[in-house]
């Protein structure tokens, strides 16, 4: 039993940081159409933010003694910055102006993703940075089962991040207007929305949350590379498409639904078959539901 | 434009009269070095390039290296395998066939290593591994050798280190399966424990790239291993370590290495998590003789850095060629004729003082030397030596 939760607990963690991330495939999917293949990239540049950030607000902060929390929450809010501000001028400088061919904005953004992780190579070289926790570590034990705060801040975090985001697509006018470009984009424009803020909006939005990724995945798995962002990347579209690319909440259960089974696949069968069996899983998923769990079925306009 | 190309090939060939007409200085040899400079192991190839360079600047200072009465400069030409298997083989074709080396020194990593010492052997260019243990980097290759030791030694080193130091019986394994030398490791300690008496209680894997190990080592925990073998790169284990404190792993199974874990960045990823470990090596620098003491002393002076193992390693692969030069009496100035001089050269080297010990070379081309097992220190930085096991083996 403790060995189950054990594993529930592993499979949280892993899932919360593949749903933060398959969102933001999900959100540009959804009012763009189009996959954002440099999306893993951008959470890989929102995890050197971060630990760039922490760097810059300890010696800021010098021996101020300002506790671990603050500086935590400090730098997620400027890797969360300085992330849109990469994203935005991603889109902007190469997607903008290919909005209306949809294969060609496909290769843009595999080259975005490409140039992303080999701008940091130049600039930060090819070793390894250890991440420093913001986190003082302390292994709790409940009956059996250790759970770390890091583990606990990760699943909280991350949980939050996602329930702000639901308020904001559900509660406000922007919001309104996402679902609405993702509903019908020919009809939008003539409500007098302006589709181009929309875009910058979810853009902004999906890249502060894979920043959010970035410092979390930081926090779980403490080194830090310029390709950390591609097999991570390909996870999250996985579970984007599982879920049903498109919509949020697909976005959010296709990443637990990931993490569970690669956890349970591990720790089932021997782990050398993890990988296969994991995805003939997510193919049997797709097979079952092309859509996705929660996409709908394609709408054929005449 | 006709005239002005006319022009270009003229001044071309000129040019090239000039260089074929200017004064030679000594006669040059080429030495291959074929490092990972990037990749997933930036640290090993640093420190085998390093190394190679002031072992090179050492021969080169001192007059070059006398063949037969004739002096002779070494140029290194350096290539960058990538830490991959294609690039590393791709790296020996045109260091052997382009740059026309005498000797390949390299690649470090056996993943990079036997795909490199393939295209050594069908070319037959002599070639010195500094760093791969995996026994597929020489096996039915005569023109490969290494100047470290084999895994199944060192793996089997480690198998009654962790039975005997901890009274244990139950071990478990994790490693990698994309990779040569963890994989290879991962079976021979597997072979030996269970040779020894042991149970193999866990055997887990996961594939290149990994960073989530959690599933993996929950199942260790609940297996009831007193002894985790975790033959990985110094990039993975403090993943791995610290991955295994998190989840309560280390409170009671020991976590042993092997030569992989060695390199100055691995305090620095792993920090105080991976204090008190044990990991087996090719050298210990705190009971180092003199030899060894001045080569480090002045690689740091020289790069700002202590050596790890690779840039002892790689140093001895330098002088080994060094010594087959030797051997092997005179060069020709016909490639073939003297690449394959140099490769009996290498053959009959005897008790060669190195810095990272004594070695001889088997008919298989593999060294026998001793190793070393040491235990992490982080909070002093350095890696202390706990235990020297001799050559032998445990079939």
């Amino acid at each position: 039993m403790t060995y189950v939760l054990q594993q529930l607990i592993n499979a949280i963690q892993l899932g919360s940081i593949y749903a933060l991330i398959a969102l933001g495939y999900s959100m540009v999917y959804g009012v763009l159409r189009f996959i954002n293949f440099a999306h893993g990239d951008i959470f890989m540049v929102g995890a050197f933010l971060s630990y760039f950030a922490a760097l810059l607000i300890r010696r800021l902060a010098g021996s101020a003694g300002i506790p671990n929390a603050l500086i935590f929450l400090g730098s997620m809010l400027l890797a969360m910055l300085g992330t849109a501000l990469v994203a935005l001028s991603i889109e902007k400088i190469a997607y903008r102006p290919l909005r209306k061919y949809r294969l060609s904005v496909v290769i843009t953004a595999l080259g975005m993703g490409v140039f992303l992780e080999h701008m940091t190579l130049v600039i930060v070289g090819p070793w390894r940075i250890s991440f420093q926790p913001l986190i003082s570590e302390k292994v709790h034990k409940v009956a059996g089962v250790s759970i770390s705060t890091t583990q606990l801040v990760i699943i909280f975090v991350s949980i939050l991040l996602m329930l702000i985001l639901e308020f904001i697509v559900r509660q406000t006018k922007q919001g309104m207007a996402m679902r609405a470009i993702s509903y019908d984009r020919e009809a939008v424009p003539l409500m007098g929305v302006n589709v181009d803020h929309i875009v910058t909006l979810t853009f902004a939005i999906a890249s502060c949350l894979a920043a959010a990724g970035g410092l979390l995945y930081a926090h779980a798995y403490p080194i830090i590379e310029p390709y950390m962002g591609i097999m991570v990347g390909w996870k999250a579209f996985i579970s984007a498409v599982v879920g049903g690319i498109g919509v949020i909440r697909g976005a959010m259960l296709g990443g637990y639904i990931l993490g569970f089974v690669e956890i349970a696949a591990g720790a089932i069968f021997p782990s050398r078959m993890r990988d296969l069996i994991s995805f003939v899983v997510l193919m049997l998923v797709l097979l079952a539901k092309p859509t996705g769990i929660f996409g709908l079925p394609l709408r054929q306009k005449v | 434009m006709l005239r002005k190309l006319i022009l270009l090939m003229v001044v071309l060939a000129l040019s090239g009269i000039a260089t074929a007409c200017a004064p030679t200085g000594p006669a040059e040899i080429l030495v291959g070095v074929n490092a990972e400079l990037t990749g997933a192991i930036p640290m090993v190839g640093a420190a085998c390039k390093n190394a190679a360079e002031m072992a090179a600047e050492e021969i080169n200072a001192a007059g070059g290296l006398e063949i037969g009465g004739k002096k002779y400069k070494i140029k290194l030409v350096i290539a960058d395998n990538e830490n991959k298997p294609e690039s590393a083989a791709a790296a020996a074709t045109k260091l052997i066939t382009q740059d026309k080396v005498l000797i390949h020194i390299g690649a470090n990593a056996s993943k990079n290593a036997i795909p490199a010492s393939s295209v050594c052997n069908e070319l037959q260019c002599p070639m010195i591994s500094p760093w791969s243990t995996n026994p597929n980097t020489t096996l039915y290759k005569p023109w490969v050798f290494r100047a470290c030791f084999i895994d199944s030694f060192q793996a089997g080193v480690n198998a009654q280190f962790g039975m005997e130091e901890f009274n244990a019986t139950k071990g478990a394994v994790l490693f990698d399966i994309g990779s040569d030398a963890c994989y290879y490791q991962g079976f021979f300690f597997k072979n030996t424990w269970e040779k020894l008496g042991g149970q193999i209680v866990a055997f887990e894997t996961f594939t290149t790239g990994d960073k989530d190990f959690t599933a993996q080592l929950t199942k260790i925990k609940e297996s009831g291993a007193e002894v985790l073998y975790v033959p990985q790169y110094y990039d993975e284990v403090p993943l791995i370590v610290k991955q295994a404190n998190r989840l309560g792993v280390t409170e009671k199974i020991h976590i042993i290495g092997h030569d992989g874990w060695e390199s100055p960045d691995l305090c620095k990823l792993c920090g105080a998590d991976c204090n008190g470990l044990y990991f087996t090596t090719h050298w210990a620098v705190d009971i180092a003789g003199e030899k060894t003491q001045a080569f480090i002393k002045k690689y740091k002076e020289k790069y700002g850095v202590d050596p790890d193992s690779v840039a002892g390693l790689t140093y001895d692969a330098m002088y080994l060629f060094a010594k087959a030069a030797q051997n092997c009496g005179k060069l020709t100035g016909n490639l073939a004729t003297d690449r394959k001089c140099i490769r009996d050269g290498l053959a009959a080297i005897k008790d060669f003082e190195g810095v990272t010990g004594t070695m001889t070379p088997t008919e298989q081309g593999d060294m026998i030397k001793s190793v070393h097992i040491v235990k992490i220190d982080c909070d002093a930085g350095v890696f202390r030596w706990y235990k020297t096991v001799q050559p032998r083996t445990f079939e």
